[in-house]
């Protein structure tokens, strides 16, 4: 406890001070004045701005000349458009591709690591790295690592007798390019789970091995059930984002080859940004956003069934 | 004598066992390091393969199989690009938004976190649900609203809808800082209010001195955010004069909006390297208190 703060604290009050609101009232007051700053941004950047969007979503506006409405018809359009429906594929594809990888990818690197490893911190930060490092660098330099002739990729499975494919510039292989990339980038999560593996309490593996419990049973029997939050909490995180995925495709392939990385916000970008069809870049958010939800919601009610408290009876 | 020697045999019978165990324990260590190892050197080559591509001659890149180290190490990659974009400006901008910004969400977030960590206020409940929920919001919804919004106020261009929003607190920050608040002892509160501190006097003197870990966790966290950030600087400038170093980049590879991709694959690779030092430098220093700061907070539900 930190006495020195405290002591501080009552010398400069002294008194209380007598007050003409009830505590209940003086609460609410000082409640809502600290977080002032949220309800402004919940009111006008969230809230107001999701009913503005969804305003915008039935018009046909450019945001200068033309504020047309024309009721569903962005959307009726946006079913009909090829492009739309490449872009839900790509971007289904991606997360699909990305997200399970990514997690197994992540927890296999923090079981490992939480084998009591000597240089654990070295080994943390040389996993971690590329978490940290800009969408915009990590894009850059995927670019050329992924060059069919002389990038490292290509020259690394030439080693092994393999001869890669073209990676970026090819329309099956641009999508797995990007996936690739997203699993290099997912030791952010292994920090996450390392945290959580390493609040497992050890009595009950003790308890377990004294039951006669080997490693394989004490790796699905308690390591995963315990780590079951941790990994709750990054599939709905990681679903999100990877919907959400732009920079790749926005840098490295401009969405080609012949639309094959064309991702959905990439799509919104391209329609609101570049065409200006603001009406038809909001329903496309608004699509996005349902079928984030729609994804997020199945995470959530499935997770009464796998996702494990402790300290929580089962019901 | 005898006995001596049925000791030293039964000992022996003893050692095979623990040698086999210990054998096998030393098979799985070095199973374990070679996986890591091996492991770590796939993480790190893209990395190595930049800084040598930064650092030898532009028709040395291209070259098949890869020369990873120059015959001779060439610094001018490092110091061309800076007379031929204004990579000072893009640095000073960058620097402007990303310090702005921290120093403003750290007390922004302290302080709402702080409401619905301590402060019985009504409605606080309903509102973390809410906060919660707006966890799961993709920006996109929001998106062209909040852009309408700028530019009518004719802030298009400026760095206001860089720094504004990230001002008023993000969700993710405040749901972090009011679980590590929830660890600290609520008595301390209440016996700082008896001796007459107000909810200002509390959250000022006695919480904040003591969260320097989570404003360790939150200062990292948003300085990276906002320096690797890409998308709203994309959205909002336009004035090359107004670039960050994210839009720096790309301006550069497209050589000052030329068209065609630049062919200073060295010159970019450097840049890049030197746009990611500051970063790798805040993460380093504060590796420790930041991992400790993930570790404490953690992630409960």
């Amino acid at each position: 406890m930190d006495r020195g703060a405290l002591r501080r604290g009552v010398v400069a009050r002294g008194v209380a001070r007598r007050s003409y609101l009830s505590p209940q009232a003086r609460n609410n007051v000082a409640g809502y004045l600290f977080i002032l700053p949220w309800l402004i941004k919940l009111l006008f950047l969230i809230a107001g701005a999701m009913l503005a969007s969804l305003g915008v979503s039935f018009l046909e506006t450019d945001f200068l000349t033309k504020f047309n409405f024309v009721g569903l018809r962005n959307y009726t359009k946006m079913f009909e458009d090829p492009l739309f429906w490449q872009s839900l594929k790509v971007t289904a594809f991606y997360t699909f591709g990305t997200v399970p990888l990514a997690i197994v990818f992540a927890l296999s690197i923090a079981l490992l690591l939480n084998q009591k490893v000597a240089a654990l911190g070295v080994a943390r930060t040389v996993y971690y790295l590329p978490s940290i490092v800009s969408g915009v660098a990590i894009s850059i330099l995927w670019t050329y690592l992924l060059n069919p002739r002389y990038g490292l990729v290509n020259q690394g499975l030439a080693m092994l007798g393999i001869e890669g494919p073209k990676w970026i510039y090819s329309t099956t292989w641009a999508v797995p390019s990007f996936i690739l990339m997203g699993v290099w980038a997912a030791g952010g999560n292994m920090l996450l789970y390392l945290a959580g593996l390493q609040g497992i309490p050890t009595a009950l593996y003790e308890a377990a091995k004294i039951d006669g419990a080997n490693a394989w049973h004490c790796f699905w029997r308690i390591t995963i059930p315990m780590l079951t939050p941790t990994i709750y909490f990054n599939l709905i995180m990681n679903i999100i984002g990877s919907w959400q995925v732009f920079t790749q495709s926005y840098i490295m392939t401009s969405g080609g080859p012949n639309n094959a990385t064309l991702t959905m916000v990439l799509f919104l970008f391209r329609k609101g940004f570049q065409q200006f069809h603001f009406g038809y870049a909001a329903a496309i958010a608004w699509v996005v956003f349902a079928i984030v939800m729609v994804f997020t919601l199945l995470v959530i009610r499935s997770s009464e069934a796998w996702v494990y408290y402790a300290g929580e009876l089962r019901r | 004598m005898r006995s001596q020697i049925q000791q030293a045999i039964e000992v022996q019978q003893i050692d095979w066992e623990r040698v086999v165990r210990q054998v096998r324990q030393v098979v799985g260590r070095l199973l374990l390091y070679a996986v890591l190892v091996a492991g770590g050197i796939l993480m790190a080559m893209p990395f190595l393969w930049m800084l040598s591509a930064s650092l030898k001659p532009t028709n040395l890149i291209g070259v098949v199989p890869i020369v990873w180290i120059p015959p001779k190490i060439v610094w001018t990659h490092y110091i061309d690009p800076w007379a031929v974009l204004p990579f000072l400006t893009f640095y000073r901008n960058t620097i402007v938004i990303t310090f702005a910004n921290v120093v403003c969400i750290l007390l922004t977030t302290s302080m709402v976190a702080f409401a619905f960590a301590r402060i019985p206020f009504w409605g606080r409940d309903v509102h973390f649900l809410i906060l919660l929920a707006t966890m799961m919001l993709p920006g996109q919804v929001t998106l062209i609203p909040t852009y309408l919004l700028w530019s009518k106020l004719r802030a298009v261009n400026t760095f206001w809808p860089l720094m504004v929003p990230e001002w008023l607190s993000a969700a993710f920050d405040v749901f972090l800082f009011r679980q590590f608040y929830m660890t600290i002892s609520p008595e301390l509160d209440d016996s700082a209010r008896i001796d007459g501190c107000g909810w200002f006097g509390i959250y000022s003197r006695i919480l904040l001195p003591l969260c320097k870990p989570a404003l360790g966790v939150l200062a990292i966290m948003n300085f990276s955010y906002n320096w690797n950030n890409f998308f709203d600087p994309l959205i909002y400038l336009n004035d090359p004069q107004r670039f960050t170093i994210a839009l720096g980049l790309l301006y550069f590879r497209v050589r000052g909006g030329a068209g065609a991709e630049t062919q200073d694959i060295g010159g970019l690779m450097a840049m890049t390297i030197v746009s990611m030092i500051p970063v790798l430098i805040v993460f380093f220093i504060a590796q420790r208190r930041f991992i400790q700061g993930i570790v404490i907070t953690g992630i409960k539900g």
